[in-house]
C-alpha cells in the first residue's frame, strides 16, 4: 500500500469582487480603505422593511464573466436566501444564487468551469486584543463597508491535477478578469479570493476520494504552498492506513500548519430559499448585445494571434499572453517603429531576460522603456553588440535606465567583429593555449571553447563567438 | 411530525434558547405547517413549474450610481457596544 502513487483532484471556488462603482443591493458607494462603517444603509444594514433592488452593472459584468468562460448564459435566474448565523451578516442570511444560477457550465483554457453565479460580499470582521487572530481574542468589531459588495463565484470542475497546475489557472482566470475589466483581481486586498477542493486517489483510478476545503488563501503563493501541503496532508493519512475526513479547512502560510476550521454538522444547513424581495433576472437580446460589445481581446485569443502573427511558439505566446502586463509591454515595444523593428522571439527573449532581472511583476514599472528593450534586441540582431554585453546593457538599464546605444557607445561595448582589434587578442588566446592548439590541430575541436573564453573574457564579452571560430580556423589552417 | 430534536435543531440554527414548554409548543405548530405543506404536495403538479416569486416582474433593476450612505452616528446608534467606529461583538469562535 505504501509505494502506490496518488494523485491529486482539485476544484477551485473563486469569489471576486466586482468593480461597480455601487454596491449589489444598495446604492452605497464601494470604496476600499474608508473609515468602518461610513458606507452603510438601511439596505446593507439589514435593518427592518428596508428593500433590495439589484445593480444592472454587476448583472452585466456577470454575463461578461460567463461570456468570457464561454457558459451557457441562463435565460432566467434568481436569488436566493443562503440562511447561517455571523456577526459579519446582518440579515442572517446572504443574498447568493442556488439552483438558477446565471452561468452555467464553460471553459477557460484546459478547466472545465461547473457555474457562476452573483451574490453579495459579507462585511468585514476585524478581531480586537493583542493576537488579533481568529482564535483567542476576545471581541470584535464589525465594518459593514464590504458587505453587500457584488461578488461573482466562479465554480470549476475538479479538472486541476496539481498545486502548480491550480496556480498556473488562477493566473489565466485573473489575468482574463483583469482584461475585462470586471474587478481589480487583487488578491492582497481581497478583490480575488479562492478556496480549494482537494482530494487524492491511485494514479490512474477514476474514483473521487474524500475531499476537504481549504479555505480563502489570499495569494498565490498561499494558494499552491496550501495545497501541496493539504495534499501531503492527506497522503500521509492514507499511507498511514486512516481516512481523509471531510472539513473545511484552514492553512497558516506561517506555520504551514493546516486546521479544521468549523465542524460541518451544521455549515451546510444553509436552508436556502428564493429571496422574495428581489425579481428573477431575465436575460434580454440588449442586455446579451452589450454584453458582447464589451469583450476585449481575451488572453486565450491573444496566445493565439502571438501564435498566428508573430510566429511565437505556443508556450512563449501563452506566457506573454496570460500576463497582460508582459503582453502589454511585449507589444509596446514591438510597436516601436525605429530605425529596425525587432525580431518577435528575440524580443520575447529579451523580455525574459528582463523579467529575471526586476522585483515587480510589471516590467513597464521598469527603468526600462519598452523602447530601450527593442533597441537593445536589434542592436544583437544587427551584431552590433554581442549577447553577453547585451545582458550587461541590460543590467544597465535596469539599473538606471536609459539608451542602450547610448551605454554601449560609453561603456565601450561594441561588438568587436572579424577586424583587426580581434585578431590580436585572438593570437594571444592561442600563444597562452598550447596544449589546445595541440589538440586542435589535430582535429579535435572540443576544447575551442577555452580559447573562445579567453577571448571573452579580456574583451569583456564584446567578441562575437562566431568570428572567434572563424579567426582561429584561419590561423590554423583548418 | 416534527419532533423535539428537529425543532431543537433548527432553533440552533437560529441562535433561538427554547423552553421546554416552547419546543413542545414548536413541535406541535411546525407539524401544522408541515401537514398543510403535505397536503398542498397532494395535488398533481407535474409540468407546473416552481413558483418562487408571486408576481413576476423580471429586471427591476438599478442603475449603478452612488446614493448617500448613511452618517456613522445614525448607523451605530442603535448599536449595544461600539468601539472605534465599528459594531462590538464577541468574537465568532470557529467550530
Amino acid at each position: 500500500m505504501s509505494d502506490v502513487a496518488y494523485e491529486a483532484v482539485i476544484g477551485l471556488e473563486i469569489h471576486v469582487q466586482l468593480s461597480t462603482r455601487t454596491k449589489m443591493f444598495c446604492g452605497c458607494e464601494l470604496g476600499f480603505g474608508e473609515p468602518p462603517n461610513t458606507r452603510t444603509c438601511e439596505v446593507c444594514l439589514g435593518l427592518p422593511g428596508a428593500l433590495p433592488v439589484a445593480n444592472a452593472e454587476a448583472i452585466h459584468f456577470g454575463l461578461m464573466i460567463g461570456l468570457a468562460l464561454d457558459c451557457d448564459l441562463a435565460p432566467r435566474s434568481i436569488f436566493h436566501r443562503k440562511n447561517y448565523f455571523y456577526p459579519d451578516l446582518p440579515k442572517g442570511y446572504q443574498i447568493s444564487q442556488y439552483d438558477e444560477p446565471l452561468c452555467r457550465g464553460g471553459k477557460l483554457g484546459d478547466v472545465r468551469i461547473h457555474r457562476v453565479h452573483l451574490e453579495e460580499d459579507a462585511a468585514k470582521l476585524i478581531h480586537l486584543g493583542t493576537s488579533g487572530r481568529l482564535h483567542g481574542s476576545e471581541a470584535s468589531i464589525v465594518d459593514f463597508n464590504r458587505g453587500g459588495t457584488p461578488l461573482a463565484e466562479i465554480v470549476t470542475e475538479p479538472d486541476l491535477r496539481s498545486a502548480e497546475d491550480a496556480g498556473e489557472w488562477l493566473r489565466l482566470l485573473r489575468t482574463t478578469l483583469r482584461r475585462l475589466g470586471v474587478s481589480d483581481v487583487n488578491m492582497e486586498e481581497g478583490s480575488l479570493r479562492c478556496d480549494a477542493n482537494i482530494s487524492i486517489r491511485p494514479a490512474g483510478t477514476h474514483e473521487l476520494g474524500t475531499k476537504t476545503e481549504l479555505k480563502n488563501m489570499n495569494s498565490f503563493r498561499f494558494i499552491e504552498r496550501g495545497i501541496r501541503a493539504e495534499i501531503a496532508r492527506q497522503e500521509a493519512l492514507l499511507r498511514a492506513g486512516e481516512p481523509v475526513v471531510q472539513e473545511t479547512l484552514h492553512f497558516d502560510p506561517r506555520t504551514e500548519a493546516i486546521t479544521s476550521l468549523r465542524s460541518k454538522e451544521e455549515a451546510h444547513d444553509y436552508r436556502y430559499f428564493p429571496e422574495p424581495d428581489l425579481t428573477p433576472v431575465g436575460i434580454t437580446d440588449a442586455m446579451l448585445e452589450r454584453a458582447r460589445a464589451a469583450m476585449p481581446e481575451l488572453p486565450a485569443a491573444r496566445a493565439e494571434r502571438f501564435e498566428r502573427e508573430l510566429g511565437l511558439p505556443a508556450d512563449g505566446a501563452r506566457l506573454l499572453a496570460w500576463r497582460t502586463e508582459l503582453g502589454d509591454y511585449f507589444e509596446a515595444a514591438l510597436a516601436d517603429d525605429g530605425d529596425d523593428a525587432p525580431e518577435p522571439q528575440a524580443l520575447a527573449n529579451w523580455l525574459n531576460e528582463l523579467v529575471a532581472r526586476i522585483e515587480t511583476d510589471d516590467p513597464a514599472e521598469s527603468q526600462v522603456q519598452p523602447r530601450a528593450l527593442a533597441s537593445l534586441a536589434a542592436m544583437v540582431a544587427g551584431k552590433r553588440v554581442t549577447q553577453n554585453a547585451a545582458k550587461q546593457v541590460l543590467d544597465r538599464l535596469v539599473a538606471e535606465g536609459g539608451d542602450p546605444a547610448a551605454i554601449v557607445e560609453a561603456e565601450g561595448l561594441g561588438a568587436i567583429g572579424a577586424g583587426d582589434e580581434l585578431e590580436p587578442v585572438v593570437q594571444q588566446a592561442l600563444d597562452a593555449n598550447p596544449d589546445v592548439v595541440a589538440k586542435l590541430s589535430a582535429g579535435d575541436m572540443k576544447p575551442i571553447g577555452v580559447i573562445v573564453g579567453h577571448v571573452m573574457r579580456e574583451t569583456r564579452g564584446r567578441a562575437d563567438g562566431g568570428a572567434v571560430t572563424r579567426i582561429v580556423r584561419q590561423k590554423l589552417g583548418l | 411530525m416534527i419532533d423535539r430534536e428537529q425543532v431543537l435543531h433548527v432553533a440552533r440554527l437560529a441562535r433561538l434558547s427554547l423552553s421546554d414548554d416552547e419546543v413542545q409548543q414548536m413541535a406541535g405548530e411546525l407539524s401544522k405547517v408541515l401537514g398543510h405543506i403535505e397536503k398542498i404536495a397532494e395535488l398533481d403538479l407535474d409540468g407546473v413549474p416552481p413558483t418562487s416569486h408571486v408576481v413576476e416582474v423580471p429586471n427591476a433593476l438599478r442603475p449603478d450610481e452612488p446614493r448617500p450612505s448613511l452618517p456613522r452616528d445614525v448607523v451605530l446608534a442603535a448599536a449595544p457596544a461600539v468601539a472605534d467606529g465599528g459594531f462590538l461583538v464577541p468574537s465568532p469562535q470557529a467550530g
